[in-house]
């Protein structure tokens, strides 16, 4: 694989850049796999990556039954961020953030990584004192966290509505300064890229219809492009989880529903964090390109559909403008969905399961992205050693069962309002 | 925007309506004994497949009755509604 660097580059401008690598193969599926990795989004790809370089297997496949980034990977508003109480979440996802600092480097590919600070505003006293024991819990944890009073926020995005008279004022922040941004596709294709040079074949167009099991042990996949034999499967289809668990005879504690995002037209530089609404679900950032990136609540139904309907963006875009009203100056550029894989306690799932040689990998809610290279780290250990990390262990199946549950924000069953 | 017939009103927008799941879970009965396994299925596991969907919905903004819905999941079609205490046939 050519090196990306200044060296190359130069070198490949002398022949107008016709003579690069391909940045990954497009190999026909081999009759067998040591590993077949179901989903090509940004989990199943750091999964296949973290397979080769730290566990040494490479006789791997890749199944996406579309093309690669296709999914929520691509769709995603890149929030990267570990501002979470619970110990198991705030340890996963500061793992995860290490990871994000050194990715760049790691795969030779820049993903952007822009750690440009979250505020989370807070609008009563109530919500002040929540925020100040999550931030605490965040400290104790090693995740920075600073409590923002109202002059301070003002200070960082004077753009807010910082009136008297408003329904919702702002009260102060949670901000997580090491928080940020990553360009989504340049995740996938930076770990596709370094998977596929390490041997891991990168299957599109490709669809898992079905399993061979037998004796409670996994032996096969059927594709669409054939039959192929495997010991292990890790199962990393976020919003398909559902379908292909109903294959397997499993009914899983998880929903799927639709989670719309858009962007304005692209405007000179305004905002420099990301920032959240905390009186309703609204989050907010700024591209490179100057668009604004926005988001906010499900749709609130069950949904396959990978498009949106107008109420939820209309009801996402009223608590935007309320917060910062030269929104509603901007003309809106494109509006897009993704399905989400929306688990019962708001936390993912990492885990073997009761088939030999079946791994899952789901649950990821809307925050799936951030979790990206740690997902792939510890389900990469989880596969290859056949056991669980400690930093994966609350991520159990079984919490359903036992009531240790993840529910970060005291939500309880009702995914739809998560 | 959905357009839901609501069996006491007529057809009325999705804003009037709030979502409440899955309509074919059923609570496990009291009166005996409800193994572990039972309760999972009830509370937290969900089929949530693409296609037809039984789903209840609770008409907020009008007769404040709960309904049953049949959506596609996919397309977002209705085929039919229901009163809450009327039986889905299969
Ligand atoms: C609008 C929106 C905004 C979001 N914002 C954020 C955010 O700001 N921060 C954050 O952390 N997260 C965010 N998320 C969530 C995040 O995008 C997801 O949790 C995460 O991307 C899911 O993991 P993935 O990348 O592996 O999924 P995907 O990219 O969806 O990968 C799954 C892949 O599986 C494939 N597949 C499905 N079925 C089959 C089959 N039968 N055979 C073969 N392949 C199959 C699909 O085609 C797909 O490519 C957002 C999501 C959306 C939709
Ligand atoms: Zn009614």
């Amino acid at each position: 694989m050519q090196k990306y660097s200044i060296f190359n580059l130069v070198k490949n401008a002398l022949s107008n850049h016709e003579n690069w690598d391909l940045a990954w193969k497009d190999p026909t599926p081999k009759k067998e796999y040591d590993v077949v990795i179901i989903g090509g989004g940004g989990h199943g790809l750091a999964t296949a990556y973290y397979l080769a370089k730290e566990h040494n297997i490479t006789n791997v496949a890749i199944i996406e039954k579309g093309w690669i980034g296709g999914g929520n990977v691509g769709r995603n508003t890149t929030i990267i961020r570990s501002n979470y109480m619970h110990d198991d979440n705030a340890l996963f996802s500061e793992f995860g953030m290490d990871l994000w600092r050194k990715m760049s480097q790691d795969l030779n590919y820049n993903v952007m990584f822009s750690p440009r600070g979250i505020i989370n505003l807070a609008h009563s006293d109530a919500q002040m004192n929540v925020y100040a024991r999550r931030g605490n819990s965040m400290r104790l944890n090693g995740i920075d966290a600073v409590l923002l009073n109202r002059e301070q926020v003002k200070e960082i995005i004077p753009m807010a509505d910082f009136s008297e008279n408003v329904r919702f004022p702002i009260f102060g922040g949670l901000m997580q300064p090491s928080a940020g941004t990553a360009r989504h596709d340049a995740v996938a294709w930076g770990y596709a890229r370094q998977a596929d040079s390490m041997g891991v074949d990168i299957i599109q167009n490709c669809e898992v219809t079905g399993f061979d099991i037998s004796a409670g042990k996994i032996n096969g996949v059927r594709t669409s492009r054939g039959d192929i034999k495997v010991k292990k499967i890790g199962l990393c289809v976020a919003g398909s989880t559902n379908i292909l668990a109903e294959k397997l005879n499993m009914t899983l504690p998880i929903e799927t529903h639709l989670l719309q995002a858009c962007v304005s037209e692209p405007v000179k530089p305004v905002l420099d964090r990301v920032v959240t609404f905390g009186a309703g679900h609204f989050y907010i950032s700024q591209s490179d390109k100057g668009e604004m990136v926005m988001g906010g609540d499900l749709d609130g139904y069950n949904s396959y559909a990978q498009r949106g309907n107008l109420p939820t963006l209309q009801h996402v875009l009223t608590e935007g403008i309320a917060m910062m009203p030269f929104l509603s100056k901007l003309k809106m550029l494109r509006t897009w969905g993704g399905i989400m894989d929306m688990s019962m306690d708001g936390s993912p799932i990492i885990d073997k399961t009761h088939i030999e040689g079946l791994y899952l990998n789901c649950g990821w809610c809307y925050g799936g992205f951030k979790a990206t290279p740690a997902s792939g780290w510890t389900f990469a250990h989880t596969i290859a050693q056949d056991r669980v990390h400690k930093l994966n262990a609350g991520y159990s199946l079984e919490r359903f069962n036992t009531g240790y549950l993840l529910d970060e924000k005291g939500l309880g069953t009702k995914t739809w309002i998560s | 925007m959905l357009y839901i017939f609501c069996p006491h009103c007529g057809m009325r927008s999705q804003n009037e309506f709030s979502y409440g799941g899955d309509a074919t879970v059923k609570r496990p009965e009291l009166n005996k004994e409800v193994s572990d396994k039972d309760w999972d299925n009830f509370v937290y596991n969900r089929k949530s497949l693409r296609g037809k969907h039984w789903e209840l919905w609770q008409h907020i903004s009008g007769c404040r009755q709960w309904i049953k819905v049949e959506r596609d999941t996919g397309t977002h079609e209705i085929f039919n509604t229901l009163k809450a205490d009327e039986e889905i046939s299969k």
